[in-house]
């Protein structure tokens, strides 16, 4: 078995939770590696969705922006960003969406916006971009976030993405929300009855105490905790192959 | 409604932002990662506009850089970050440290700004989407509020129009009578044009007859202001069957940015006004 670290971990079992066929809306960093991994992986025809409006993109290399003309040239249909976002996104047609996370609390309520007060910010953060439309309208929505008391933490600052709402009941939005929370320690997922976030799986070599320590709120931990099974030779091959944005054959 | 530009008139850039770009205004320049305006933009910082609300989905480095030379008072906007790098240090600075002045902002979601810019072409005073809701976005009451649908009862986001009083974009071609095609990943420029009171357009080459292309935006000369012949006017942004995109410079740039000086010294290097007040 190679080595490999746990970036690389929170990459592929990101990955392995698009499944073939998937509708997946794809945006910028750790989610594009994601869902390029899946296609090519164990799920090549996975349907690849940038909100730049390239439909159905097949890119060659690992885009390095969401808006590479790669993706417009190998797409079934290149839309406008309006109608990406009111007639595929908003009208529930993407199966999954990746986002990722400033800060996230237990309910799965993320913030990309600001560390501090709006109106004076300690930190600006890039702002919303797509994803309150993704968090609420597709079916099932993974977030990739490395886990520290920085970024898990008891109530977020701003809200700029809704999970469960405040106290995990509020979702009004017609996806499922949050289902995943992959990080680089294992895998959150939300409570059947009270949707918080609950530790049900670790990835190799990390223990319960670890991912309790980087998790600022008091983490529930699920009965009969599972391991991740370790990123095989083939992903790591099709992970740094596009790191190194190598050309696929496809 | 901008008055007819005469057929065949291609006009100097630098005429067209002297006549069309104001202290003041609120300028959209549009462009989704591909066929940014950015050369435009230089004009725009050259002729020492001031006090400009920018409207733009992805402020992109184009928009750190007039935040940094001092152009904007207001940034209205949905993702403000260097895409597939990092922040955006300029645009940062004047909302954490009000360097070079203070900058307010306005933010949306990508659907909800692309949603305020189709209401803006339609003329009407609102558009209506799902999302917004239980966001905290949603406390921007002047641009976001809700309503109920009158059929269903369901309420929804509403979202203020945005009717820019200028929209600049790039395209690949204009003909001689001054019509405009683009193609490749055409963003919100076609309803950032009708949304505002003049357009300008950059292009990178004018022909005879447009080349039939499939999902090509075609934009009629009786709604631009202004038509100008800038190659390569998108760089470091880049024009699909011209040039790509240049990641190194973004990659650069998050160096570049991250320092004032270094910032100021890539300005006077490019022969861009640093703000008065820097």
């Amino acid at each position: 078995m190679p080595e490999w670290d746990s970036a690389e971990m929170m990459n592929v079992a990101a990955a392995r939770e698009l499944h073939d066929g998937d509708v997946c809306l794809v945006g910028v960093g750790p989610p594009n590696l994601a869902a390029n991994l899946a296609r090519r992986t164990h799920a090549p025809n996975c349907r690849l969705v940038y909100e730049s409006g390239a439909i159905d993109a097949k890119p060659r290399r690992l885009p390095l922006s969401i808006g590479d003309d790669d993706l417009a040239a190998t797409a079934t249909a290149v839309v406008s960003v309006p109608e990406m976002f009111n007639f595929w996104v908003g009208a529930g047609r993407i199966d999954v969406g990746f986002l990722g996370a400033a800060q996230i609390d237990r309910f799965g309520n993320i913030n990309t916006t600001v560390i501090g007060a709006h109106a004076h910010p300690k930190v600006r953060l890039p702002g919303a971009g797509g994803a309150p439309e993704i968090a609420a309208a597709a079916r099932r929505v993974i977030v990739i976030v490395k886990q520290s008391p920085r970024t898990f933490v008891e109530t977020v600052d701003f809200v700029s993405s809704v999970g469960y709402g405040p106290t995990g009941r509020e979702r009004v939005a017609p996806g499922a929300g949050p289902t995943r929370v992959i990080t680089d320690h294992g895998v959150l997922e939300p409570d059947p009855s009270t949707n918080e976030l609950t530790l049900t799986r670790l990835h190799p070599g990390v223990t319960v105490e670890q991912a309790v320590a980087t998790t600022g709120w008091v983490l529930k931990v699920a009965e009969g905790i599972q391991e991740v099974p370790a990123p095989t030779t083939a992903e790591l091959t099709a992970l740094r192959g596009l790191r190194n944005r190598e050309a696929s054959d496809a | 409604m901008p008055s007819p530009a005469p057929p065949g008139t291609i006009t100097a850039l630098s005429e067209a932002i002297a006549e069309h770009v104001h202290d003041g205004d609120t300028v959209a320049l549009e462009g989704f990662t591909h066929l940014i305006p950015f050369a435009a933009a230089h004009e725009i910082a050259r002729q020492g506009r001031r006090h400009l609300t920018l409207v733009r989905m992805t402020p992109d480095l184009v928009y750190d850089q007039l935040i940094g030379l001092g152009v904007a008072d207001r940034l209205v906007f949905s993702y403000g970050g260097n895409p597939g790098v990092g922040s955006l240090h300029r645009l940062r600075d004047a909302v954490e440290n009000s360097w070079p002045h203070p900058l307010a902002v306005q933010e949306h979601s990508h659907a909800g700004l692309a949603n305020a810019y189709s209401a803006g072409a339609a003329r009407l005073p609102f558009a209506v989407l799902r999302g917004y809701r239980g966001t905290d976005l949603e406390r921007q009451r002047d641009i976001i509020s809700s309503v109920t649908c009158p059929f269903t009862g369901e309420e929804l986001a509403a979202v203020k129009a945005v009717n820019p009083d200028v929209t600049v974009i790039h395209a690949q071609l204009a003909d001689r009578d001054g019509n405009v095609m683009l193609w490749g990943i055409t963003g919100v420029q076609r309803e950032a044009v009708l949304a505002a009171d003049r357009a300008i357009v950059t292009v990178e080459q004018v022909v005879d007859e447009f080349p039939e292309r499939t999902g090509a935006v075609i934009l009629p000369n009786w709604v631009l202001s202004a038509v100008c012949v800038v190659p390569n006017g998108a760089w470091p942004s880049y024009a699909a069957g011209y040039s790509v995109r240049d990641n190194d410079f973004y990659q650069r740039w998050d160096a570049i940015a991250r320092d004032r000086d270094s910032f100021l010294a890539w300005a006077a290097d490019n022969d861009l006004k640093e703000s008065a007040d820097a």
